[in-house]
């Protein structure tokens, strides 16, 4: 993983939860594209946590090559539906997997920022607790009505006592917010990942609604 | 044109003489979908050619019991990659169609799914095109278009229409799905014919 | 492997490509499919990268969009969208 911070001429602000599409463009004239959500909240300039993929296409130039004064292009801020504000006073609930977590760590900083008193739970799934992307940063955040929840899938740590599988209705049932609450939700990651966290949350009672969704492709 | 210091890309260049313009190498085999993949039993399949005095179709098991080739062919994909030496058992078009009475110069072929797309038969014959059911020996996966697919390496891989339940011979050219929005009509890749206009 | 479910994306996939032929932030934008009539934001639709660019009702599955570019061009097919609801929340 790499955070990238980027500084784009004439940027005109974003919300949390938007991305940037990238482009690179070889020496030859070959391009290759692809979509990074911004992990910094509005008004904390532009930044993007890149996940290597070893058989990825951009994604190993932006983590292993990319230095201080290279320069890509972006289009954006993109993204009217899967945002938060900081203004909405229901309570929200963040689902991520993997990677799925960097627009919802930008919701997440966009809280502490405003100061938000929305009541926010993170729920993130990651393979392992080294796979756990901005773990420092989201534990020093939670608190002030904000709460990080992990499920480790793949293995734990020696004395781990928080979940241990992948989400599924009953792990939900323990975490999500009461459907009573009608909370706001996004979720993010893979279509797999996507997909099954909000069919858990329709069987915990959740209205489809109230749940945002956002599907990243397998490639990098 | 702003150009980022140190990319390259993962792609390879190859032998210009197996490599069409504007392409790359692959060593992966990307998969590209218009829609869902459908996923009809074997016991329901079939493959029928229509447009012709009689209509002549084949159950999943009479399909299997044809003549069967296994053909060791260059592929070539709009989207630029290009993946050599792919190796694919199926059943001849030429085989299909001699079954069949017909003078008609051009078939649409069309797919569970709703896809189709459209060539000349001349495109589809003369040992140029198959009706694909296993790719590197093993049976075709439906992600890359199982049970069957049709076959056509010397066009541009969007005529190799996946999930392929038949043929119409049609005296009109009818551009099918993506011919009817972009996409070149005949889709030849030695002539780089990707979009209309080219 | 990939399993096909990967291939499905949603209408954010495609926001930046949107964002170019519009002039205008769309992913929010309501769609009524032409084939069934639901009503749904672009980005709660299914997204389907292929030779070229298939938007699908996630209810009917029926095509709503068809997106390619190349040589400077975009071709959009809009016929199987009755209709999209452009503009401010």
């Amino acid at each position: 993983m790499r955070t990238l911070e980027l500084d784009v001429p004439d940027w005109p602000g974003h919300r949390a939860g938007q991305h940037l599409d990238v482009r690179l463009t070889a020496e030859d004239g070959y391009q290759a594209e692809r979509s990074y959500s911004i992990a910094s909240p509005p008004g904390d300039g532009v930044a993007l946590t890149v996940e290597r993929l070893d058989d990825g296409e951009v994604s190993p130039y932006l983590v292993d090559e990319a230095r201080e004064g290279d320069r890509v292009e972006v289009r954006g801020p993109i993204g009217g539906y899967f945002v938060w504000d900081g203004d909405e006073p229901e309570p929200v609930l963040l689902v991520g997997g993997g990677s799925g977590v960097v627009p919802l760590a930008a919701m997440a900083r966009q809280r502490a920022r405003v100061g938000s008193t929305a009541p926010m739970k993170l729920l993130l799934s990651s393979r392992t607790i080294e796979d756990v992307i901005y773990r420092e940063e989201l534990d020093a955040l939670a608190g002030g009505g904000f709460e990080v929840v992990h499920t480790l899938t793949r293995s734990q740590p020696p004395g781990w006592t928080g979940y241990s599988r992948r989400i599924d209705r009953g792990l939900l049932a323990e975490v999500a917010w009461p459907a009573s609450e009608r909370p706001r939700v996004y979720v993010c990651g893979s279509t797999r990942f996507v997909d099954a966290a909000a069919d858990g949350l329709l069987q915990v009672g959740y209205d489809a609604r109230w749940i945002r969704t956002e599907r990243f492709g397998a490639t990098g | 044109m702003i150009v980022s210091r140190g990319f390259r890309g993962k792609r390879r260049d190859g032998p210009s003489d197996r490599v069409p313009p504007g392409q790359y190498l692959t060593d992966d085999f990307p998969v590209l979908s218009a829609g869902p993949t459908p996923h009809t039993p074997l016991e329901e399949w079939t493959f029928t050619i229509h447009g012709v005095d009689e209509p002549k179709g084949w159950t999943w098991d009479e399909f299997q019991a044809l003549p069967r080739e296994t053909v060791t062919v260059d592929i070539h994909c709009v989207t630029r990659w290009s993946k050599l030496d792919t190796v694919w058992e199926g059943v001849s078009v030429d085989t299909l169609l001699d079954e069949v009475g017909y003078d008609s110069p051009y078939a649409l072929a069309f797919c569970d799914g709703g896809y189709t797309t459209n060539l000349p038969v001349e495109d589809l014959t003369g040992g140029k095109a198959w009706v694909a059911y296993s790719y590197g020996g093993e049976p075709l996966d439906p992600e890359h278009g199982g049970p069957a697919r049709l076959l056509v390496p010397h066009l541009y891989f969007w005529k190799s229409a996946k999930w392929v339940r038949g043929l119409t011979l049609r005296d009109e050219d009818e551009p099918g799905f993506w011919e009817t929005n972009g996409y070149h009509l005949r889709g030849d890749p030695w002539l780089e014919q990707r979009y209309w206009g080219d | 492997m990939t399993g096909t479910s990967e291939l499905r994306l949603d209408g954010n996939a495609i926001g930046g490509l949107l964002l170019e032929v519009f002039g205008a932030e769309v992913t929010a934008a309501p769609c009524v499919c032409g084939s069934c009539g639901a009503r749904e934001e672009m980005a709660r639709l299914d997204v389907y990268i292929g030779a070229g660019i298939v938007v699908r009702c996630r209810h009917c599955e029926g095509v709503m969009l068809r997106i390619v570019q190349g040589h400077g061009q975009t071709w959009l097919d809009l016929s199987g969208a009755a209709s999209l609801q452009l503009g401010p929340p």
